[in-house]
């Protein structure tokens, strides 16, 4: 496999009157169609390292290669498009456009990237809800979804434009056990039989089993040794 | 765009009834402003239109501007003159040389000219007597330069021609001395000179005063009355485009010397107060579509804050700062578009009902009817101011909504 994302010495402070140190000194590397989970305790900057690595933020120190493309110094407007392209997100809160049906919030990036017709978005859209079993329903509008098909839309939706990379921040922290499973289920397809690198931020041992790699993280740094309690033997 | 402008259609939908509340305060807005501004404009244009038809669009006395320029004041023009007790020569009024002044105003295109001799008679019958101005006219050519034949409820100006005797007086002195028509009144010029005159028209013009001051006869029997043979002291001059009137009036004084003044010069007094009126007008209506702009503000502003998690979202998707301003602005636009269209519409109904009411006519004439103006001009204005207002209150939510820092927005969320 080769290396679809590559950070050296990344480090994130944020600039208050006393600087907080989120993520210090991380370097790794993510390979195409890894499934990583990233795991720590509260405050760790899990959360603050996904950011870093799906451009939403940028580091205060240290570079990022993604698809052998180094992103340090481009604006917000390159990253903004490397996003749209490359990258796919999913949160704990599925974060859908409340006025917006599931069909409506799939073709959200693929309009705003318009490479396709209108018709091929939309027949891309119930394609990939279709694959999610979220077919029946498309029309629906969040507040008409349960929690589980809320974030099986948000996953179709982060899968719109074929991105190479699905960033997930705690993806299951809001759903029950079988929702759980199924998310888990989604997404380690996706990284098996499409070929996907999956990110994920989790606090779920169960589902950062299913991860080809676990990242520990305590402090905002790598911590090799850190496990999560719940693996531990 | 398309796609910004979808998203901005959905959050103005979904927010229905601050929505609604927007696009009233544009709508009433800009229909007050067209239904005032017409009403304004056309009372305005009413009023100009009569005094232009009713007042010659140049007049042409025999004065001058300045005073005369004494011989020593031309001798040492560098000098400290003083002359005192200057007493001006004696000399017969009126514009010397009329034939070839009348005859240069004549060649300058796009106008007519009548001459005139105007002098102060006293008119007297049956004990009552009435200090009046007596206007010396050609009939044919005053006719071209005159709406008064338009103002004549009996006989005409052809009746001077009829009866070289005759004059015509207006319906205020005839109700005064209780006159009518073909009954003689005693005129008395100031050298003391005395005719009997018969009433062969009657005109009625609306402006009382002038109605009961004004009288008219042949030239050649004024100048014969005022003892000045051969002579006018006007030129009474319309022009086909009356908006010309400074420009050519002041061709004529720098020409043929003498004061020329067009109807703007003599009424600029009114059409300062006209001026006035308009800065009221515009001002009490910017003041409706600025309160109306911050019901778009608060619309749009209330909109980006329970948006802020979406507009993250889409950030993080990957719209630009630049889309999420357009969103925002969009939907200003979209109020303000919509807003300003319904509110011409509105504007037109309220027109339509002005133009509706009904004045009782008056004594001397006058609007049966409001005078309602619908000008292009308006129109753009209106839509114009809307559209500005709708724009400049969403421009600092839109700015604001683009201001926003997705990861500032998911790590508080989560």
């Amino acid at each position: 496999m080769t290396t679809l994302l590559k950070a050296q010495s990344l480090v994130r402070t944020l600039p208050l009157t006393v600087p907080v140190t989120l993520v210090q000194d991380i370097s790794l590397e993510i390979d195409h169609g890894e499934f990583v989970a990233i795991m720590g305790p509260s405050g760790s900057g899990k959360s603050s390292l996904l950011y870093l690595l799906g451009l939403l933020d940028i580091p205060t120190s240290g570079r990022l290669w993604l698809d052998g493309q180094e992103t340090s110094g481009f604006d917000e407007d390159t990253l903004a498009d490397i996003r749209l392209s490359k990258l796919g997100f999913v949160f704990q809160f599925h974060f859908l456009l409340a006025e917006f049906t599931a069909l409506d919030n799939v073709m959200l990036p693929m309009r705003k990237l318009a490479k396709l017709s209108e018709l091929q978005i939309q027949q891309r859209a119930e394609q990939l809800l279709k694959d999610l079993g979220m077919a029946d329903h498309r029309h629906k509008r969040p507040d008409q979804l349960s929690g589980g098909q809320r974030q099986r839309v948000a996953i179709a939706r982060a899968l719109a434009n074929d991105p190479l990379i699905i960033l997930a921040d705690e993806p299951t922290g809001n759903l029950d056990s079988v929702s759980s499973a199924n998310v888990k289920e989604i997404l380690r397809d996706l990284a098996t039989h499409q070929g996907k690198t999956i990110i994920t931020v989790t606090h779920d041992p169960v589902f950062a089993k299913a991860a080809d790699r676990r990242i520990g993280l305590v402090d905002g740094r790598i911590d090799d040794q850190w496990v999560h309690p719940g693996l531990q033997k | 765009m398309r796609l910004q402008l979808g998203i901005a259609v959905t959050h103005l939908l979904a927010r229905k009834r601050q929505t609604l509340v927007s696009l009233s305060g544009i709508v009433l807005g800009t229909a007050f402003f067209l239904a005032v501004s017409a009403l304004m404009q056309g009372s305005e244009k009413d009023f100009i239109k009569r005094l232009v038809d009713n007042s010659p669009h140049i007049t042409v006395s025999d004065e001058y501007r300045g005073a005369d320029i004494q011989p020593a004041d031309m001798k040492w023009p560098d000098a400290a003159v003083n002359i005192r007790s200057v007493k001006p020569q004696t000399e017969v009024r009126g514009i010397r040389g009329h034939q070839q002044k009348l005859a240069f105003i004549e060649s300058i295109p796009g106008l007519r000219v009548a001459p005139a001799l105007t002098g102060s008679v006293v008119l007297t019958f049956a004990g009552r007597i009435q200090g009046v101005s007596l206007t010396g006219l050609v009939p044919e050519s005053m006719r071209e330069v005159s709406s008064i034949e338009e103002k004549m409820i009996e006989g005409s100006l052809e009746a001077l021609n009829v009866n070289p005797n005759g004059i015509i007086v207006g319906i205020g002195l005839i109700n005064k001395f209780k006159l009518a028509m073909g009954r003689n009144v005693t005129v008395t010029t100031s050298d003391g000179v005395v005719r009997s005159m018969k009433i062969v028209g009657i005109f009625r013009t609306g402006t009382a005063n002038y109605d009961e001051t004004q009288t008219y006869a042949l030239l050649k029997k004024v100048q014969s009355l005022l003892n000045r043979p051969n002579r006018v002291n006007r030129f009474v001059i319309q022009l086909n485009d009356p908006n010309k009137a400074r420009d050519v009036a002041t061709i004529i004084e720098q020409r043929i010397g003498y004061k020329s003044v067009s109807w703007l010069e003599a009424s600029e007094d009114i059409m300062s107060l006209l001026t006035v009126r308009n800065v009221i007008m515009y001002s009490v209506v910017t003041a409706i579509l600025v309160v109306a702009a911050f019901g778009i503000y608060n619309t749009i502003s209330t909109i980006v804050m329970e948006k802020t998690r979406d507009i993250a979202i889409m950030k993080s998707m990957g719209f630009h700062a630049s889309d999420i301003r357009l969103i925002f602005l969009s939907e200003g636009l979209i109020v303000g578009l919509v807003g300003s269209l319904l509110g011409i519409l509105l504007g037109l109904g309220l027109m339509w009902i002005l133009d509706q009411v009904t004045l009782p006519v008056s004594q001397f004439g006058g609007p049966t009817h409001l005078p309602v103006y619908r000008g292009q001009r308006q129109f753009f204005i209106a839509f114009g101011f809307a559209m500005i207002s709708a724009i400049a209150a969403s421009y600092l939510p839109a700015n604001k909504g683009g201001r926003v820092h997705p990861v500032d927005i998911l790590r508080g969320s989560m």
